[in-house]
């Protein structure tokens, strides 16, 4: 126990700055990300992930959102296990014809105000992937999308980013 | 001597001839040959590595259904040439356990029949695709949607009193990939888990085939997205193998220093996940800290945080200079002390012990049968590493140290990782030190017409296999993937049986397969 503590001492808040907003339409109106989801969403964002036929570089990059690094926490960003807590459903992937259905489901499952991000390339337009019997394209073929982060996979600032796009 | 290829001739004798000077060495036997061939290498000790099926009615002729086994540091591929008619096989599963699901999916996606499964329903596939849907066959339009129909998957029931099935996924409570998981249990414990998977099938074998050469990196690098540096790699060295193109010793050991640098990365997470579903918190968090700063490092030093698309066919398209150097070994020493202190933790902690120890084994002897790979098969007793047994420089060169442990518990699956971290740490250290100069990529080559690639790669996961076929306009005509997952998938399925429900998630981490590398 004592070495737990030692090292937790030892390595103390590694968390960084905020990331800061690179999109001009955010900047010029003010809008902060921790204030906003104090005030419009109590302090929690809930969000539901879905993979719908990612290579799965997305979810890595997701997973480091909530890493001590960039700690999505903070902000009052959370993963929740089920869509219906959900308020965004993150979802990744181009869509492939396998997971349609499930999709289409954890969006129905989902209560409003149902905000919609897509993450990745192949989520925005179903990058190289593209459209084929196996892959119906972005995600945006499937359920109505509110935010785009594209990248490949987007970086995890990129990811934080994409939240204050839902402001807009 | 080479131990399958005597055997084969052994037995054989003139009736099967080698194919030309291909590598690995390729034997067409007669189809109705083709089983028997494989009871000959089983009992040489081979495993199975992969099996596919390719369709070659462009080049007028039928369809060509390829083995590929393995023995120690000898690959060895049978291959049978099929009717376009009627195109069927004798099937492997009597002789191969892995055979069960390589066989569903070429009969789902090819159209391939081997006779003699046990198991008819698709893999894959799934029941609302139009039954003669193949996609893999030339004759099939990929830009076209699916058409649904009406059908339903037959699962395996389990019944008596007290039975009880638990249906999992294929939207799971974490971060993680589609697939479905069904339990049949009695009380907590389980008595059968099954396995669908196919939620995240991309299309991609087809989708290479629209490619060219130089663009089809790109999709290999994506195959599985936290293995991108070993697929790209694996791509890469099977068609220089077609092209006789020459890679640079330095790049070369730069290939290898992104390999084991996704290797840790990959490691430390999985040892941080795997602690976090036994609730000890603590080790997530410090773990992917350090994960983080190799991240980090990557993204500053090679421009992308996977260091996706970064190994391209005849080299690599980033070097790295004197202060990235400095970088790296300093960035090591701070990994090498933090590492080692929490391995101590880990092992101190007798709650954390008391779940990990004796918790989802899987035998050697199941290991040995169902033919796995990579970090599995070491936890299990199997001395299987691409790196030690069939290695490019400058693995050929320095050594590699690799763990092989026998209890094939969650533990040693963790601790194979642990081991490896170090050995890959010091790789690291050594590369740096003696990585010679010289430039970083050549000119690939043409590839020429009827030609086949080869090459198997050991990812942090375990051993990658592409096997690439050139058509006769110099076209990709076949793209075959083997991911360590393909194997590995069934192993969970066993290991898993007698254990209790809530010890699932904790198993499965230890195992974490990839569910797109195994889709495709």
């Amino acid at each position: 126990m004592i070495r737990i503590l030692r090292q937790i001492l030892r390595t103390g808040i590694v968390t960084g700055k905020t990331p800061q907003v690179d999109d001009p339409n955010i900047k010029t109106r003010g809008i902060n990300l921790e204030d906003t989801v104090k005030k419009c969403f109590r302090r929690s964002l809930t969000v539901r992930e879905v993979d719908a036929g990612s290579c799965n570089g997305c979810e890595l990059e997701i997973h480091a959102i909530n890493n001590p690094v960039y700690d999505c926490e903070r902000l009052g960003i959370h993963f929740t296990a089920s869509p219906r807590f959900a308020d965004v459903l993150l979802v990744t992937g181009p869509v492939s014809t396998n997971m349609e259905i499930a999709l289409r489901r954890t969006y129905d499952a989902t209560p409003a105000p149902k905000i919609v991000i897509a993450v990745g390339d192949c989520a925005c337009n179903g990058g190289i992937f593209g459209e084929t019997y196996a892959s119906l394209g972005g995600i945006d073929k499937v359920i109505p999308v509110n935010v785009y982060i594209p990248g490949c996979p987007p970086t995890p600032p990129d990811i934080l980013n994409g939240f204050y796009k839902i402001f807009l | 001597m080479k131990r399958l290829e005597t055997a084969l001739k052994a037995v054989f004798g003139d009736d099967i001839k080698p194919d030309g000077h291909r590598e690995p060495v390729t034997f067409t036997v007669p189809v109705a040959m083709f089983a028997e061939a494989a009871r000959t290498l089983k009992e040489s000790y081979a495993f199975l590595c992969a099996e596919w099926t390719t369709d070659d009615t462009n080049s007028g002729r039928g369809y060509g259904i390829y083995a590929c086994f393995r023995h120690s540091n000898e690959y060895l591929i049978v291959k049978s040439e099929l009717s376009a008619d009627s195109p069927e096989f004798p099937s492997l599963v009597k002789y191969f356990v892995p055979a069960y699901r390589f066989e569903r999916q070429i009969r789902s996606l090819m159209g391939v029949t081997p006779v003699g499964h046990p198991d008819d329903r698709p893999w894959i596939k799934f029941e609302d695709w139009p039954e003669d849907a193949w996609p893999l066959r030339k004759s099939f339009d990929a830009s076209k949607r699916m058409v649904r129909s009406d059908g339903e998957y037959a699962w395996l029931r389990a019944e008596g009193e007290g039975v009880y099935e638990i249906p999992v996924g294929p939207v799971h409570a974490g971060i993680i990939e589609p697939g479905h998981f069904r339990f049949q249990a009695v009380g907590e414990t389980i008595v059968n888990l099954e396995e669908r998977l196919g939620y995240v099938h991309k299309g991609i074998e087809k989708r290479f085939e629209a490619m060219t050469w130089e663009e089809a990196v790109r999709l290999a690098g994506r195959v599985s997205g936290d293995t991108t540096v070993a697929h790209s790699l694996a791509y890469c060295m099977a068609l220089e193998s077609m092209t006789h193109c020459h890679v640079p010793v330095r790049a070369q050991w730069l290939r290898a220093l992104f390999l084991e640098r996704e290797r840790i990365a990959n490691h430390l997470g999985d040892i941080g996940a795997i602690c976090n579903d036994a609730a000890f918190a603590f080790m997530l968090y410090q773990c992917s800290r350090l994960k983080e700063a190799m991240l980090a490092t990557n993204h500053r030093l090679f421009g992308h945080r996977f260091m996706m698309d970064k190994v391209i066919p005849g080299g690599v398209t980033v070097d790295i200079d004197l202060t990235a150097k400095i970088e790296m070994l300093s960035e090591l020493d701070f990994l090498d002390r933090d590492f080692h202190r929490l391995v101590r933790i880990y092992e101190e902690s007798s709650s954390l012990e008391d779940r990990v120890r004796g918790t989802g084994i899987l035998t050697s002897e199941l290991a040995r049968e169902l033919c796995t790979v990579g970090v599995v098969a070491r936890a299990s007793g199997l001395n299987v590493d691409c790196r030690v047994h069939n290695p490019f420089p400058p693995y050929d060169s320095i050594g590699v140290d690799s763990p092989v442990l026998v209890a094939g518990d969650v533990h040693a699956r963790v601790w194979v990782r642990v081991v490896e971290i170090r050995a890959s740490m010091s790789i690291m250290r050594t590369i740096l030190a003696k990585i010679p100069v010289g430039p970083i990529a050549v000119e690939c080559g043409a590839v020429s017409p009827d030609t086949t690639g080869f090459a198997a790669v050991e990812g942090w996961r375990g051993e990658i296999i592409y096997w690439l076929q050139c058509g006769q306009k110099g076209e990709i005509n076949r793209c075959m993937v083997r991911d360590p997952s393909s194997v590995n998938w069934l192993a969970l399925e066993q290991a898993i049986k007698g254990n209790i429900v809530p010890d699932f998630p904790i198993c499965n981490k230890s195992f974490n397969q990839s569910y797109s590398g195994h889709d495709l």
